[in-house]
């Protein structure tokens, strides 16, 4: 089934679902994960954890350790300070320490590494390191971390090392606040409350939450030539390739980090992770070091931020928004890391794409003795969807209208501007609602089921910055190298898909070389679902590049005027004569050579105007309750991908299923739990993520096809959009069910039937 | 701690090989190089690091490589005969099974151990039998699809 609005009949290649590239490579056992990686003479680390949330570390004795077989050296904080490395990263403020200094701030925090031979030598002797902590007051809860006696985390805020696009909070800040930032418009809020017909009001709680990519964390580091060379499961090699050449103060150009197959990343691989442990146990030992987490390691490495949002919403008696008024405050744990963007996202995103006279919102993200937050899948988007849509639903309850009929009223149209200087909304989302609505058979007739929907606009993270470089060969093949790391979502497939369309060759004779900064050209991220966006448009025009520097060639070659050159699919025609790319080339060079073309982009022409696309959310779901246990089951999940143009249908369909897939363990099943000061359940046994259990009876994923999309051919970011409203639908379809919404994720069994035992007292 | 030695066919080849005691089947086989298997959760729940022992899938997280004594094991580096894909590979790869591949070795020998123990599944009992494999990127759907294919295929082929 498929809304499609654009024809693809002037395509050859691109809007095709081509076969994975890397397919053969992952059904046999093949491709190669960072994880899977070993070098002669390679020595295996083990990190020692933090046993306090909060301390003063007053010794460190490590001789015990030092002495235990197998074991090369036990490194600490203070080595690092000592050897004048700087022993802190972060891409926003430089506050998060390799290995902790004087302090630890949560419980599991990294306080020393034991590098030895084998990993169980090293993990045996880990054992032997005694920590020795004057406790500091402790502080886990949020609300607990703003009052004015509570412990301060950072009595110092680290260096500002965070370029444009990525500093978007607010500076100079006191206390536990890490990050702040408002937004709003339209002058005293407080009037339209005044005058509303009716005021939505309530608190709304979104859930800490573990990724869960299943390749835990891990690196192998070593020096060749005084160069450093890592190998790691890194979304964002070049932006950890900043963090290492500051941290051993080294030129960029003389750090590599390269990232094979990643095993799932969905924002939790974002940025540094255990890259400067490792290479700093490869620069004290001389050895190639390899560190490679467990999962119960992974949680306690990165989590995403739980929010508490207190949210009033007015409306006029025909259900058209007056004023939004949302207050958030995000448990964003012990260091900055990606805070400040995914603080400042949740304030854009919390509200939707509404016409909205006047708005007021105050985002607030505050350091606590837990386990660092920062990316995950969609970040902003879910934690405020919970609060904004969920108003929609419940204002409509209270005005008799529609919940589809009163998001429509308010939704803005395409090339409408919902924030105030930003990018027009670049999509169609009332007819993407439409969509939606008739798929899932709104308003539902069946007896004990109930229908949810949401829909969002996210204002895409993606700096767009990316460069892209294509050689072609002498027998017409092509190598592509980009920066984006393929994490599965299919970016070698994508990327290539685009090569073969531009060039005009078969698919089969483009090979991807990808996410290794010593090889590779610069691209700034893989996420916010950027890659076939901007990183698509670079190929494009390296491709470009390519095709001019052919005719070039072939001017000279052939002895003709550039006016008497033009292209053809794969070479060009000159006096009614065809040549191949190759043939070109042959002829210029005499034998063998080849072509290089380079391709970039930047905040210009297209991109000028941030964000540089929107990633829409437009997806809903069917459900029904066992009204013993409260357990919910879901007999429909739609999505509608409004992705501009599908480059590969297949692969849109596949981030879309997974999106929401991931949305849905969110809603029902998934949340990390502090029980003191330590995490109750750091595990993937007590941290029940989705399975193939919890597959929707009918699944359905739409495409809407526009071509409105800044990226090529008129496409746009996929892959956060589908999950980021399911939160949302899963509580709307429950408040319809039982006339009391709920107000918090994830709904488990205990916490729907806790809801319908209040249903029944109301 | 002690040594034995051991003998196993593993992926069709007799090996007689000398193993601690304390050492995990999925140590012993990517030790061999055989890194198709993964190592994830680390409790026995996510399905990852699933080989076949005597022709039952099993946890090689959790298995302790003196257990293979005598057992043949097949991992995912078995499956393919030479560069002729097993039907479940070629349907994988046809059904868009797999984004990051992770999970893909451990859900293929999962599903092997299905087809061999029942060819004509339906969809329930693959849903019923794969519960024990995590996939976080896909949805699950198309890994259904997926083994339904294989099943398929395989049928036809017979």
């Amino acid at each position: 089934m498929s809304a499609e609005h654009g024809g693809t009949t002037e395509h050859r290649v691109v809007g095709t679902s081509a076969r994975r590239a890397d397919g053969i490579a992952k059904v046999t056992g093949s491709a190669r994960y960072a994880v899977d990686l070993s070098v002669p003479g390679m020595a295996h680390a083990v990190v020692v954890r933090s046993t306090r949330a909060h301390a003063r570390i007053a010794g460190i004795e490590r001789d015990a350790a030092a002495a235990s077989p197998g074991v090369i050296r036990v490194l600490t904080g203070d080595d690092l300070l000592a050897a004048g490395l700087t022993p802190y990263y972060g891409h926003v403020v430089l506050d998060h320490p390799v290995l902790a200094i004087e302090r630890v701030r949560f419980h599991g925090e990294p306080v020393a590494l034991v590098i030895a031979e084998t990993k169980r030598e090293a993990a045996e002797a880990a054992e032997l390191v005694e920590v020795a902590y004057e406790e500091l007051p402790v502080v886990i809860d949020a609300h607990d971390a703003l009052k004015p006696d509570a412990p301060n985390l950072h009595e110092r805020r680290g260096e500002r090392v965070g370029d444009e696009g990525m500093d978007e909070g607010e500076g100079g800040l006191a206390t536990n606040i890490c990050a702040i930032a408002r937004v709003g418009w339209g002058g005293d809020i407080e009037d339209a409350f005044t005058k509303a017909h009716v005021v939505v009001e309530g608190e709304y709680r979104y859930p800490m939450l573990y990724g869960y990519a299943m390749e835990p964390y891990n690196a192998l580091a070593f020096f060749d030539q005084g160069d450093l060379v890592v190998y790691s499961s890194a979304q964002h090699v070049y932006m950890v390739r900043r963090d290492l050449a500051r941290m051993f103060h080294l030129p960029l150009a003389r750090v590599r980090v390269s990232a094979p197959y990643v095993g799932g990343g969905y924002g939790t691989k974002s940025y540094t992770k255990v890259e400067g442990m490792t290479a700093a146990a490869a620069c004290f030992t001389g050895r190639p070091v390899k560190l490679d987490l467990s999962v119960e390691e992974a949680i306690l490495t990165t989590r995403s931020a739980a929010a508490h949002i207190r949210a009033r919403s007015a409306f006029t008696k025909d259900g058209l928004l007056l004023a939004r008024d949302f207050d958030i405050v995000m448990n964003s744990g012990a260091y900055t890391d990606n805070t400040p963007l995914v603080n400042s996202k949740t304030a854009n995103r919390c509200f939707g794409p509404y016409r909205i006279p006047a708005l007021r919102v105050l985002a607030r993200s505050v350091f606590t003795n837990t386990v660092p937050s920062s990316s995950l899948r969609g970040f902003g988007a879910p934690q405020g969807n919970i609060a904004g849509e969920l108003q929609m639903d419940e204002a409509a309850a209270k005005l008799g209208i529609d919940p589809v009929e009163l998001r429509l009223r308010n939704l803005v149209g395409p090339g409408e501007e919902f924030m105030p200087g930003k990018r027009p909304l670049d999509a169609d989302l009332k007819d993407d609602l439409r969509c939606l609505s008739a798929a899932l058979e709104w308003p539902g007739a069946t007896a004990g089921h109930s229908i949810g929907l949401g829909v969002s606009a996210s204002d895409a993270g993606a700096y767009p910055t990316s460069t892209a470089a294509v050689r072609i060969h002498s027998d017409t093949s092509i190598t592509l190298f980009t920066g984006s790391t393929e994490l599965g979502q299919g970016s070698r497939t994508v990327l290539a898909q685009i090569v073969a369309e531009e060039l005009g060759v078969p698919l089969e004779s483009v090979s991807v070389i990808n996410g290794d900064t010593g090889v590779v050209t610069y691209e700034r991220t893989t996420g916010a679902s950027r890659t076939t966006t901007i990183t698509g448009r670079a190929v494009q025009e390296a491709c470009r590049d390519a095709r001019r520097r052919v005719r070039e060639l072939a001017v000279q070659a052939l002895s003709v005027s550039s006016g008497e050159i033009e292209d053809t699919a794969g070479g060009v025609r000159a006096k009614g004569k065809e040549l191949s790319y190759g043939e070109v080339i042959e002829k210029w060079f005499g034998a063998g050579g080849e072509v290089l073309g380079h391709g970039a982009v930047r905040r210009a022409e297209g991109f000028a105007k941030m964000p540089p696309f929107y990633e829409i959310g437009c997806s809903g779901l069917e459900l029904t309750v066992d009204r013993e246990t409260g357990q919910v089951h879901v007999t429909k999940l739609t999505t509608v991908g409004d992705v501009g143009f599908a480059i590969n249908p297949a692969l849109v369909h596949g981030q879309d299923a997974g999106a929401a897939m991931m949305g849905m363990g969110a809603a029902l099943h998934e949340e990390l739990v502090y029980d003191g000061e330590q995490l109750a359940n750091p595990n993937v046994v007590d941290y029940r993520v989705p399975r193939f259990s919890d597959i929707p009876d009918q699944l359905i994923h739409l495409l809407a096809e526009r071509r409105d999309g800044s990226g090529p051919y008129g496409a746009k970011g996929a892959g956060e959009g589908a999950g980021n409203t399911i939160g949302s639908s899963v509580a709307s379809a429950l408040g319809r069910l039982f006339g009391v919404f709920p107000h918090q994720l994830p709904m488990t069994p205990e916490r729907v039937w806790r809801l319908m035992r209040e249903a029944k007292r109301e | 701690m002690g040594k034995r030695e051991i003998e196993l066919r593993l992926n069709g080849v007799e090996r007689r090989l000398e193993v601690e005691d304390q050492v995990l089947l999925i140590e012993l086989v990517r030790g061999l190089g055989l890194v198709g298997t993964k190592l994830s959760c680390d409790t026995q729940v996510c399905g990852a690091c699933t080989v076949l022992l005597d022709g039952r899938p099993v946890s090689s997280c959790t298995t302790l490589a003196i257990e293979a004594d005598g057992k043949p094991v097949e991992t995912i580096e078995g499956l393919a005969d030479g560069t002729k894909l097993h039907p479940l590979q070629e349907a994988f790869i046809d059904r868009f099974a797999f984004q990051c591949g992770y999970c893909t070795p451990g859900m293929i020998v999962s599903a092997k151990a299905l087809l061999e123990a029942r060819p004509d599944p339906d969809a329930p009992a693959v849903r019923h039998w794969m519960e024990g494999n995590i996939c976080r990127c896909s949805g699950y759907q198309t890994i259904v699809d997926a083994v339904l294919d294989a099943a398929d295929r395989m049928r036809s082929a017979r």
